[in-house]
């Protein structure tokens, strides 16, 4: 009954027209009569207290909304993991860049005055902690013992695997903040509609966690607030849960108005110093080889820098630890993680969610196991990569369905890596002998990237999306699922499409209204193709059977106009077509989360990415000069999607791994918070990067798909780091790597030669 | 405002002047024009200091950041935004066929950055293409369809033009 | 987002000269000269308060003059980077500038920039200033008191002060074209390959017949307060013959003549060592054209 071939058909964006002519709307886009915009006065200290509020001279205040924490008519705390972060910060605060007033009026040039009216008098916490060893070692205090969540994945006897072990290395890694640069900043408007109702439109991933911290917030039951999606600029993981904050901020400057509209919407610098950044990372790992290879023994001591608050560190956190083993068979293992406190503002979700930062140290760290074994990186993993019949580290078992070799052998073939290593080699030794300053290196990641909610999270979320379609047999899609440039809108309108086996161009998502659509759950984690789209396949399928047993709709072999006709007939004895379906658990996710054992998730991604870079020695730069990236995902829905996503997930790695630098000022808040001076690569700076998918069977998704949109940002950071040191024979441990950090390097290198 | 002369240009064919107040000030950005103003929203803010592209315009068909353009400098001139792009021009087709757009905030400002290179030099070379976007920050597709899209739309646009201003 | 300029000052933009030159000598610094505009918008955008009153030079036709002869090319301060790159006796004749040129921001930038707002920002890290030091560029200001003509290597005096006089505008730059026998050298080193701002540039002409130094400049961006002339690295090596020269005699010379600082975008080590592999690679080069002409 399905398949007319939407599915794997390369088919254009249903956004695509109004995105390129400048149709779309995105919150900025929005005005109405009266509407006030907002603006957020904040701390300057890193932690302290706020002991008074002081409305300067000069300023008109009577004609300003001004709101603070005791205006707050519900509960002060983001509805997140924990309630530890306030909506205002009033009294004690443990960051610079807290909210504590919000101000708003018609008029921006007065807004921007009255801002700067606002003075804060802080009282500064003495000893504020901005590095994961700092707070650590307790210097400085940011909450009790100033870790958020400590877990522990451990496997077989790690002494037993020490006392075979033949050859060991061991390395500390680092890898410093990201901040998302989605270039549409983010924003909110808020008012109270001709019904009463607290409606909040803006930019977002997640509408229901937006929702749950409104109804807390402002002390409204859900039927009487309503949060509207608008067109999206981009989320990478950074509208995951900032966007509760601003939605809160607006709704209470709006109720504060009496429910005019209030528009709050950052500009640059704001965004980038108040919003959530990658978690950055330290890493130990201790790993243990016999002769041939094969892996005895892994120990991993990993630390992600949470934050002043709890936001999401704990789930980046869990995450990171079943990732840190990587691909390969390990019998005896030991990962601790520690999400720690800092007084940096919180850090979040950010594409790849603690797995970049924790396949980043083991992949670097097989590089120098095989150093250390006389053996190449590709011999290394040859040997210990999964294959079917083994457990990974956290307890899956490999089924038939996975050919990680073939992945590898692809990777390989694509990028000549073998030749060009060689190649690479001659090279470097003609260019040093001849004294010229070019070298070049080649780098190589194997990894997997575990897609949707991790392990019981998926039947916690119950996820619940629904279609539906009117008498002309034109359908919706109806899931909170929200489009942010990933291309959900059309990729799920495909499923649905071949589910019902009508054309395409009949289906399309309905707007992300949360008074119309249910909670298909955040969009986050790679989840929505593979988990929502096969509760709408399910959904579509029960209301094609529907239409089947109520409304003569033939099994076989009806085109779109019988569907058309079918769903009239049905509508003439029913209000409603529709049919909606839950989340309903693969048997085999099993998942201890105390014990950190099972099969944490239903399908893995699997890849391997080859970097090929030239280091210019006169000035250190690093040129990336070819990168091929080979993965596994199952049914791939819409290959240009597909490849769009892989093909925009690399260059953020290229970013995360040569390029962006998040630099601190003294109070612990972003110094270079400007386009200027954060530095993501533009059109010149990037290769070509030659994308290919292989689509094995198996994936947990609609006809086998599985989730994608992570896995390209764990790849590049190690491939490239390694592509550096392969050239430069350096043992650069840390990313970003800049070209300061690589004449450091060489620096270091020709010290110890020296000594 | 002094002995400046007198201040009129276009905005996608309409007439904005100082003497009939539909430029209230030379002060002014024009991109708040464009978007305040003249209430078409189809060009971007993402940063308001000329490094992401995203207002881009052409200014007598060369491309300028209208968030560093003051409407006072305009005296005379042709201004096309996005909404003043023929819906036929090539470079729509080839955006949506190569799945150039993904969130798409950037991409009205990435059409006419492109445009402005396809009228100055209708068969650019991939190097041509990627200098030329060098300005326009994409944050989702990695550049690569963009460039292909931009390659394809000039392999298609022959001698037939296609020209926005 | 970004306030809308309501609460401007004046805006004067005046068709000649000579109009310029009376308003700036009646307000001298209480307004602020600009041409394209790229530099002050970006301080308004980002919070700069209220808007200062504006002399806009774009309009005047004796700033957005190119004039060529025999000696070289005069190019008005107003002329835009794109302007100017594209100009058949620059890219002919001055290569190093078109290279600059290029590499002041991004295709939408050089649009809009111009020389002269590039020189008079004065800015350290700025795009063009090296290539002019080393052309041995000459600046013409002017005032109702008459104009004058300036050598470019004694105009910066110290972190965004200079020799022009609060009632003088910049008109026009000379930039005589090099001996045919010298040899030029560019090298913008950014934060990346486009739109970026400099850690380190260099602009190198080297004039070494018969392969020894007869006169050598080198000019650099960001390693010091101003754009700025390695004296000290030109009188060392002058007499020298090129190949051979030792690094430690540049890096001897370099310290006299640089002073880098860490900030947001680079380390003072950093810069220094690049400075001085710039330099070396740049006599390298040198040396090898010289070998191919003989």
């Amino acid at each position: 009954m399905s398949g007319r071939g939407a599915v794997g058909a390369p088919v254009v964006r249903k956004d695509a027209a109004a995105k390129i002519l400048g149709e779309a709307r995105y919150v900025d886009d929005l005005s109405c009569p009266g509407m006030l915009h907002g603006a957020t006065v904040r701390t300057r200290s890193a932690g302290g207290t706020v002991e008074r509020i002081e409305f300067g001279p000069g300023v008109d205040w009577s004609s300003f909304v001004v709101v603070t924490a005791s205006d707050i008519p519900g509960v002060n705390a983001t509805q997140m993991i924990e309630l530890d972060q306030p909506v205002l910060a009033s009294g004690r605060y443990r960051h610079a860049g807290e909210p504590v007033v919000l101000l708003a009026h018609a008029d921006r040039r007065l807004l921007r005055e009255a801002v700067a009216a606002v003075r804060l008098h802080e009282r500064p916490n003495p000893s504020p902690v901005f590095s994961i060893d700092d707070a650590l070692a307790l210097r400085g205090e940011v909450c009790p013992g100033n870790v958020y969540r400590d877990y522990r994945m451990e496997r077989g006897d790690l002494a037993a695997g020490e006392a075979v072990a033949d050859v060991v290395f061991e390395g500390r890694f680092e890898t410093g903040s990201q901040e998302h640069v989605y270039i549409e900043p983010q924003g909110m408007l808020a008012q109270i509609d001709a019904a009463g109702v607290l409606v909040v439109e803006g930019s977002m991933q997640c509408p229901y966690y937006v929702l749950g911290t409104l109804t807390a917030v402002t002390g409204r039951d859900p039927g009487s607030v309503r949060v509207v999606q608008c067109t999206t600029g981009g989320g990478f993981g950074g509208k995951e849960e900032y966007p509760s904050h601003i939605a809160a901020h607006a709704a209470l400057l709006s109720l504060r108005a009496g429910g005019r509209p209030v528009k709050l919407v950052y500009d640059r610098a704001e965004d980038m110093l108040a919003t959530p950044k990658r978690h950055p990372s330290r890493t130990l790992v201790r790993i243990g080889a016999r002769r041939d290879g094969r892996l005895a023994f892994l120990d991993v001591d990993f630390a992600l820098d949470g934050g002043a608050y709890t936001t999401l560190s704990p789930v980046v956190l869990s995450r990171g630890v079943i990732h840190a083993p990587g691909p390969y068979a390990c019998p005896h293992a030991r990962v601790r993680g520690r999400a720690v406190a800092t007084n940096h503002p919180p850090n979040g979700a950010f594409r790849g969610f603690g797995a970049p930062q924790s396949i980043f140290a083991i992949e670097q760290a097989m590089d120098g196991l095989a150093r250390a074994l006389g053996m190449t990186p590709l011999e290394l993993r040859r040997v210990n990569l999964l294959r079917p019949g083994d457990r990974s580290v956290p307890g899956q078992p490999i089924d038939e369905t996975t050919d990680f070799d073939a992945v590898l052998d692809q990777a390989l073939y694509e990028s000549d890596y073998l030749a060009r290593r060689e190649a690479f080699a001659a090279f470097n030794a003609g260019n040093a002998a001849a004294g010229l300053p070019l070298r070049r290196g080649i780098g190589l990641a194997t990894f997997h990237h575990g897609a949707g909610f991790t392990g019981n999270g998926e039947v916690v979320l119950a996820s619940m999306a629904k279609v539906r379609a009117d008498r002309r047999g034109q359908v919706e899609v109806v899931a909170s699922s929200s489009e942010m440039g990933q291309g959900n809108t059309t990729s799920l309108c495909q499923v649905v499409a071949d589910a019902l086996g009508v054309p395409l161009e009949r289906v399309t998502q309905a707007r992300v209204d949360t008074h119309d659509v249910p909670d298909s759950g955040p969009t986050v984690a790679s989840r929505t193709c593979m988990v929502v789209g096969l509760i709408l396949e399910q959904a579509a399928r029960r209301l094609r059977a529907e239409l089947v047993a109520k409304a003569g709709l033939p099994v076989e072999g009806a085109d779109e106009h019988a569907f058309a006709a079918a769903c009239a007939r049905y509508l003439d004895g029913h209000p409603t077509l529709e049919a909606e379906a839950r989340y309903e658990p693969p048997a085999s996710v099993q998942w201890d989360e105390v014990v950190f054992e099972g099969s944490p998730y239903a399908s893995y991604a699997w890849a391997s990415y080859v970097a090929e870079v030239e280091v210019d020695l006169t000035t250190c730069e690093v040129a990336l000069t070819g990168f091929t990236a080979v993965q596994e995902v199952g049914r791939v829905v819409n290959p240009v999607i597909a490849a769009g996503q892989v093909e925009g997930g690399v260059v953020q790695g290229i970013g995360f791994a040569l390029f962006e630098k998040v630099v601190w000022d003294g109070n612990g808040t972003m110094a270079n918070n400007r386009m200027t001076n954060y530095i993501i690569p533009t059109s010149a700076d990037i290769p070509p990067v030659r994308v290919f998918f292989q689509e094995q069977p198996g994936g947990a998704g609609p006809s086998g798909a599985k989730g994608l949109g992570e896995l390209p940002m764990d790849g590049p950071g190690p491939a490239i780091l390694s592509a550096v040191n392969d050239a430069l024979g350096t043992r650069i441990a840390s990313l970003p790597v800049l070209p300061e950090d690589v004449m450091d390097a060489l620096q270091a290198a020709s010290a110890r030669e020296a000594a | 405002m002094s002995e400046g002369p007198v201040l009129s240009f276009t905005l996608n064919g309409r007439v904005f002047s100082a003497a009939d107040g539909t430029v209230p000030s030379p002060a002014m950005r024009l991109l708040d024009l464009i978007r305040l103003h003249a209430g078409q929203t189809g060009t971007k803010e993402g940063c308001g200091e000329g490094e992401c592209g995203a207002c881009a315009v052409l200014v007598d068909g060369e491309l300028a950041n209208s968030c560093l353009v003051p409407v006072g400098q305009l005296h005379g001139c042709t201004v096309t935004s996005i909404e003043g792009l023929p819906r036929n021009d090539p470079l729509v087709a080839a955006f949506a066929r190569a799945g150039a757009a993904q969130c798409g905030i950037c991409t009205p400002g990435m059409v006419m950055a492109a445009r402005a290179l396809l009228d100055r030099d209708p068969h650019p070379t991939l190097e041509a293409v990627r200098e030329a976007l060098a300005g326009n920050l994409c944050r989702c597709t990695g550049y690569v369809r963009i460039h292909a899209a931009v390659l394809d739309a000039a392999a298609g646009e022959g001698t037939a033009g296609g020209g926005a201003s | 987002m970004s306030v809308q300029a309501s609460a401007a000052g004046e805006w004067h933009r005046p068709g000649s000269l000579a109009e310029a030159l009376d308003i700036r000598a009646r307000a001298k610094d209480a307004v602020v000269p600009a041409a394209g505009c790229t530099d002050l918008m970006v301080g308004w955008n980002a919070g700069a308060g209220r808007w200062p009153t504006v002399l806009d030079l774009s309009a005047l036709p004796e700033l957005n003059r190119i004039d060529v002869d025999d000696a070289g090319v005069t190019i008005g301060a107003a002329v835009s980077c794109s302007r100017l790159a594209n100009h058949p006796a620059v890219a002919g004749r001055l290569p190093m500038l078109v290279a600059s040129a290029r590499q002041t921001g991004s295709v939408a930038i050089q649009n809009r920039a111009t020389l002269g707002g590039n020189i008079m920002n004065a800015s350290p890290a700025a795009d063009n200033p090296p290539v002019l030091l080393a052309y041995g560029a000459r600046l013409t200001l002017a005032s109702t008191r008459g104009s004058r003509s300036i050598d470019y290597a004694d105009f910066h005096l110290d972190y965004k002060r200079t020799r022009a006089e609060p009632d003088e505008l910049l008109v026009s730059v000379t930039v005589p074209f090099p001996s045919p026998y010298a040899s030029v050298h560019y090298r913008k080193v950014g934060t990346r390959r486009a739109q970026a701002i400099s850690k380190v540039a260099l602009s190198v002409l080297l004039d070494a017949g018969a392969g020894v130094v007869r006169e050598a400049r080198f000019a650099f961006a960001s390693m010091g307060p101003v754009p700025l002339l390695a004296g000290s690295l030109s009188a060392a090596l002058r007499g020298r013959p090129l190949a051979g020269i030792d690094p430690a005699l540049v890096t001897r010379a370099l310290a006299t003549d640089l002073s880098p600082r860490d900030d947001i975008r680079s380390t003072a080590d950093y810069r220094r060592q690049v400075a001085v592999n710039l330099v070396m690679a740049a006599i390298a080069d040198a040396s090898a054209a010289e070998a191919r002409r003989n």
